[in-house]
């Protein structure tokens, strides 16, 4: 049976009720010759052989399952422990949405609780929402929750020079037409001193991230006195961090941040050719009705039993419409239940393992290429799992030398940060062994002989 | 069910309560308010030394169903704000017109208590608006 909305005769109201005679009107503006224009496709063909022609496409992607991955730039291939895919795929929790009646789901609500919980102990902060869409979006509500925490008296937000260079384009483009001024980060090379600086009375939020855009780890005493400074001129701190590496360094909470927040993907999320990805976002309580995004809290039904809500929802969308601290309603769900299930499965010592490996496969990394002739590794400070190092030769040849050689190449970073030169960004992960790193200081000898 | 409605105090449309003493006005919401928001999980209040203009927002308070806006019932500028709020929001549930007041104003324009809604008055409009 064919599913109708509307009889012939309430179709015909709505065209007397807007004027036209018959819905054909609707299109008069669209040219006749574009509105129902011949498509040249193809004959249809079977299943089997759609699928072969589709897996023969596919075929030509370089993949990080066959190549030897170098790049990270934010997003990050690490190891997926197979129980992830196995519980995120199960049908009771298989859906990117919150239901509308969100009670009804207690297992859906207890998950978002867990990661919640998880994000506040990686974070070291208090509360932390469902999740954003990303990392840079995660960034730009920060920095929204920052304005609306200093009831919007102050228009100033300094940004780091090494924030990721898309967190600062996201921020700029989602904060558009606010009034907010984004600045702080115009000079690449400028360091925190010239970022503490430039505090003043008008600046509601200060970002920084750590691990930098360029792998180095801030020191969590310089992260400390410039918490102090910010909070002295009652400004809020914002981190962005790498959860990944929260398994080995001090946690933003410890050393002051107001709000962290950064990309997910790492937690148990494939890299999934840029998207969907998992915006974390986590403050102190006192300010956690300036939160956006949403929040599932845990408590006692009336009869005393134990349960899950989705908790100050009258601060989204579809109860507060313009005072919203979010226009965003959605979230990630599925790929916070990944994030979950993953730390769930690493616990607190495989996530240090993960991110102890990561830094000493890095370090090694930097040594065995620093010590080629015609390289230069640029990281200095103790970086976690990337570093820069300057080439002999342009980054874009360099890189497809590697591809021939079965690695996917770092981050070029002569288009981002010119000023350093013919310079890679380089990641080192768990998942790229001590033979491959071996192997690729050979190539890199060898192709640029 | 019948809300209660103090004789000696004035309303606005929106809800907000008013008692004229001196040069400054104490306001809350009315008893009919805070039974309609329901149990009153969070009470948002202004800066003392904020002014407002007679019918702009100074605060917001939050229930576990709906958030409000509170507007001003007469200009002024915020003397005091009722601190005890923050911790024990539900005061408003409990006595609307007493330990649940929110905010007191020193008055600019004493001609607009006048334009007030009395008791006979908010009565008939929470009346006509079927209650």
């Amino acid at each position: 049976m064919a599913y109708s909305p509307h009889t012939e005769a309430q179709r015909q109201e709505m065209l007397r009720a807007i004027g036209v005679h018959s819905i054909e009107d609707l299109f008069a503006d669209v040219p006749p010759a574009y509105r129902f224009p011949r498509l040249q496709l193809p004959d249809p063909v079977s299943e089997a052989e759609i699928l072969r022609e589709l897996q023969e496409l596919a075929s030509w992607n370089a993949h990080v399952g066959e190549y030897t991955c170098l790049l990270g730039a934010g997003a990050y291939h690490h190891y997926i422990p197979s129980v992830v895919q196995a519980i995120v795929g199960r049908s009771e929790f298989y859906t990117a949405y919150t239901p509308y009646q969100p009670e009804v789901s207690q297992g859906t609500l207890q998950a978002m609780f867990e990661y919640q919980t998880m994000i506040c102990a990686l974070t070291g902060m208090e509360v932390a929402n469902a999740s954003h869409y990303d990392g840079g979006t995660a960034v730009a509500e920060a920095i929204i929750m920052a304005y609306n925490v200093l009831k919007g008296k102050r228009q100033r937000v300094l940004l780091s020079s090494t924030l990721h260079p898309e967190y600062r384009e996201v921020s700029r483009t989602y904060l558009r037409g606010t009034g907010l001024h984004l600045t702080g980060d115009e000079d690449l090379q400028a360091g925190l001193d010239a970022l503490e600086g430039a505090i003043d009375r008008d600046t509601l939020c200060v970002v920084v991230q750590t691990p930098t855009f360029l792998g180095e780890v801030l020191d969590p005493r310089r992260l400390r006195r410039l918490a102090d400074t910010i909070h002295t001129a009652g400004a809020l701190l914002v981190v962005a961090v790498d959860p990944i590496s929260l398994g080995l360094f001090v946690p933003p909470g410890e050393v002051g941040a107001d709000i962290v927040v950064g990309e997910g993907q790492p937690l148990g999320n494939p890299l999934n050719f840029g998207g969907p990805y998992l915006g974390f976002f986590a403050c102190r309580k006192a300010e956690v009705r300036r939160m956006a995004g949403r929040l599932v809290g845990q408590t006692v039904d009336a009869e005393g039993r134990h349960g899950f809500v989705l908790t100050l929802s009258t601060r989204e969308q579809h109860i507060r419409r313009e005072k919203a601290t979010s226009n965003i309603c959605s979230n990630e769900a599925l790929n916070a239940l990944a994030a979950a299930v993953y730390l769930a499965v690493l616990g607190r010592r495989g996530l240090r393992q993960v991110a102890e490996i990561c830094y000493h496969r890095a370090h090694y990394a930097a040594s065995q290429i620093g010590r080629l002739r015609g390289f230069e590794c640029l990281s200095t400070w103790p970086f976690f799992k990337e570093f820069v190092v300057r080439c002999p030769i342009a980054v874009e040849e360099l890189n497809d030398r590697l591809l021939e050689h079965g690695f996917i190449g770092g981050f070029d970073l002569s288009r981002t940060h010119p000023h350093l030169g013919q310079a890679m960004l380089l990641c080192v992960t768990e998942m790229v062994p001590v033979s491959e790193i071996d192997r690729l200081a050979k190539v890199l000898g060898e192709v640029t002989r | 069910m019948a809300y209660r409605i103090p004789e000696d105090l004035r309303y606005s449309s929106t809800h907000e309560w008013a008692r004229l003493e001196g040069d400054t006005v104490v306001v809350g919401i009315t008893d009919y308010a805070q039974a309609r928001l329901g149990d009153i999980v969070y009470v948002e209040l202004p800066e003392v030394g904020e002014s407002y203009a007679q019918g702009e927002t100074f605060g917001v308070v939050e229930s576990v169903k709906a958030t409000s806006d509170l507007y001003a019932p007469m200009a002024g500028t915020v003397l005091a704000v009722n601190e005890t709020l923050v911790d024990d929001p539900s005061a408003v549930n409990r006595d609307p017109y007493g330990e649940g007041w929110l905010v007191r104003f020193s008055i600019s324009n004493a001609a607009e208590w006048e334009a007030l809604l009395d008791a006979a008055a908010y009565a008939q409009l929470l009346e006509e608006g079927g209650h």
